[in-house]
């Protein structure tokens, strides 16, 4: 019996797992069915991690690189090559690996199987189907794992940040990126993005387009790109013809949470993520949930530090027991999509909780207002805010103590 | 005049750099933005990130970066330069894979160990 199961190595996983070794605990696995650890950071060649955790602008396998020496000095057990099937409710764990199918049994679980890639299936683009559509993401690892580039002549559907690096990774191998076309009228990616990849390159970025036609018999030969109105409704007179043989799809990520639904736990349609406490605690009593497989963050720095409270949370249901009373509900109010978490416990909540969410479109000066009722309970001011960029607030515990039900939401100032 | 958007952060400040006026810099919220629009337009410099070809390892490509930015205008030619690095496993995250890239003084290290 192992005092904890983490449930994939990348760097969630890993952060929970180091974070929960310092605490205390001595028995730890983590489970991953990759044949390294580091997870999806193992493909983000670029720059641009670990600004906040370590002060420096470091490459995603440098980012994991520095987690994995920090487990590896632990004597955290990791078994890779091993896909976890299954969980239950009283904690078991399936799994298959070289070794073969067995069962393991832990006293504490923490999710992080992070996401993965929406696909055209999920987006429906009518036309043929031929060869040459990839999501960003398996383009990104053909080509910075294995070298290999996905076609010469690229549009990119979706301004999510994947598909913006892809975009400056395929020109500088020497690609012809043609467009990146974006349904909604502002870009999914953080700025710095549009202007180091697109803008650096002329790549043009068409907002409130989206592609209409793909044709092409084996291989992709060209798509049709038209404006959209404010229904997201192709207008008729706007088609765009490119003459390509690549569409890279940016279009979003999906947390993966097979394992999570399967267990019982309750999952919040807003996020597709469990529904977790403070803590990262999900429904069921002992498993916790952290990273990319809670919500998409955009930021590892910011799955580093939500991990590290699940480990630590873990080690102390583990060490001194469940955590005892009723919770805090947290609401998503006026142009904000979700919150994480949505519960916080009334009594045994640290001084300062981090919350999370996204607005759900662009503002200019405003105000994030935190607020049961008429009682409005704190107030931040924002330069700015857009959806492709996470907003995180810090509360303080002792403002929220007499409330049931507390509302975060968003206003121009 | 030229128009430019504030990387620096979340905010993307739409800048103004003057070239005629010493490049002075508008519509900048803060310093940093003033900054940045004057090296922008001066001599912008960027990070630059890809994988060489390595033998022997687990994967067959090694992802580097250049240790601090370059100019801009050499980035084409310093991945055709990199192309023509091969390494040999073992490599460690840190090591050098190649000095003093085109001359710029800035080298070029591995990201990982392979
Ligand atoms: C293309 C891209 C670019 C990004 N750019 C930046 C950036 O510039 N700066 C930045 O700070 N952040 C960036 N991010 C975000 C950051 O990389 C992610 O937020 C972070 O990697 C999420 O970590 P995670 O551990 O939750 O998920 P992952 O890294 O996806 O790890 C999940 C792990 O779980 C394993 N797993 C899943 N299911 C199972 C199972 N059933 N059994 C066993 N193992 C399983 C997977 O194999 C994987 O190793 C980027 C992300 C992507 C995808
Ligand atoms: S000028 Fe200052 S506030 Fe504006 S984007 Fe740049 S760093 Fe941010």
């Amino acid at each position: 019996m192992y005092d904890l199961a983490v449930i994939g190595g990348g760097p969630a996983g890993l952060a929970a797992a180091y974070s929960a070794y310092e605490k205390g605990l001595r028995n730890i696995i983590v489970l991953e069915r990759d044949k390294e650890l580091g997870g999806i950071l193992n493909q983000c060649i670029h720059n641009g991690f670990g600004l906040h955790r370590f002060k420096e602008e470091l490459s995603g396998p440098e980012y994991a690189h520095r987690y994995i020496e920090m487990v590896q000095d632990t004597s955290v057990e990791v078994k890779l090559d091993t896909m976890v099937i299954e969980i239950t409710p009283d904690k078991k764990i399936f799994i298959d690996s070289p070794s073969g199918y067995e069962c393991i049994e832990a006293k504490s679980i923490v999710l992080s199987m992070g996401c993965r890639e929406r696909t055209r299936g999920a987006i429906s683009i009518p036309g043929t189907r031929p060869s040459g559509v990839f999501t960003a993401g398996a383009a990104q690892r053909y080509l910075n794992m294995e070298g290999l580039m996905a076609g010469k002549r690229v549009v990119i559907l979706g301004s999510g940040d994947i598909g913006l690096i892809m975009a400056r990774r395929m020109t500088l191998e020497g690609a012809k990126v043609l467009a990146c076309v974006e349904v909604m009228p502002y870009s999914g990616g953080l700025t710095r993005n549009i202007v180091q990849c697109l803008n650096d390159f002329d790549i043009p970025l068409y907002l409130s387009h989206t592609v209409t036609e793909i044709r092409g018999d084996k291989r992709l030969e060209g798509l049709t790109v038209m404006e959209v109105d404010e229904n997201r409704r192709p207008i008729p007179g706007t088609e765009m013809e490119f003459d390509c043989d690549t569409l890279l799809l940016s279009v979003g990520l999906i947390p993966e949470n097979e394992l999570t639904r399967g267990a019982g736990i309750e999952m919040d349609p807003r996020t597709n993520g469990a529904y977790v406490f403070e803590n990262m605690e999900t429904s069921i009593e002992g498993v916790f949930a952290c990273g990319n497989v809670v919500h998409v963050h955009d930021l590892v720095d910011f799955v580093s530090a939500e991990s590290a409270r699940a480990g630590e949370a873990a080690a102390d249901y583990v060490l001194n027991g469940p955590v005892k009373g009723d919770y805090i509900r947290v609401q998503n109010g006026d142009a904000v999509g979700y919150t994480v978490p949505q519960k916080i416990h009334r009594d045994t909540a640290a001084d300062k909780i981090d919350v999370f969410f996204r607005v759900r479109s662009v503002f200019g000066k405003s105000q994030i207002v935190i607020s049961s009722g008429d009682t409005e309970i704190q107030v931040f001011k924002r330069p700015y805010m857009a959806p492709g960029e996470m907003e995180h607030i810090v509360i303080s515990a002792d403002k929220l103590k007499g409330f049931d039900t507390v509302t975060v939401s968003a206003k121009e100032a | 005049m030229t128009e430019l958007t504030c990387i620096c952060c979340p905010m993307g400040c739409r800048l103004t750099v003057d070239e005629d006026n010493d490049y002075a810099v508008t519509g900048n919220t803060c310093k940093r933005g003033a900054v940045y629009g004057r090296n922008e337009l001066m001599n912008p410099t960027r990070v630059l990130t890809t994988t060489v070809a390595i033998d022997g390892a687990a994967h067959g490509r090694m992802p580097v970066r250049t240790e601090d930015a370059i100019p801009k205008g050499k980035l084409f030619d310093a991945i055709e330069e990199l192309k023509k690095v091969h390494l040999t496993s073992p490599v460690h995250c840190g090591d050098v894979v190649l000095e003093n890239l085109l001359g710029t003084g800035v080298n070029v290290i591995a990201s990982r160990d392979l």
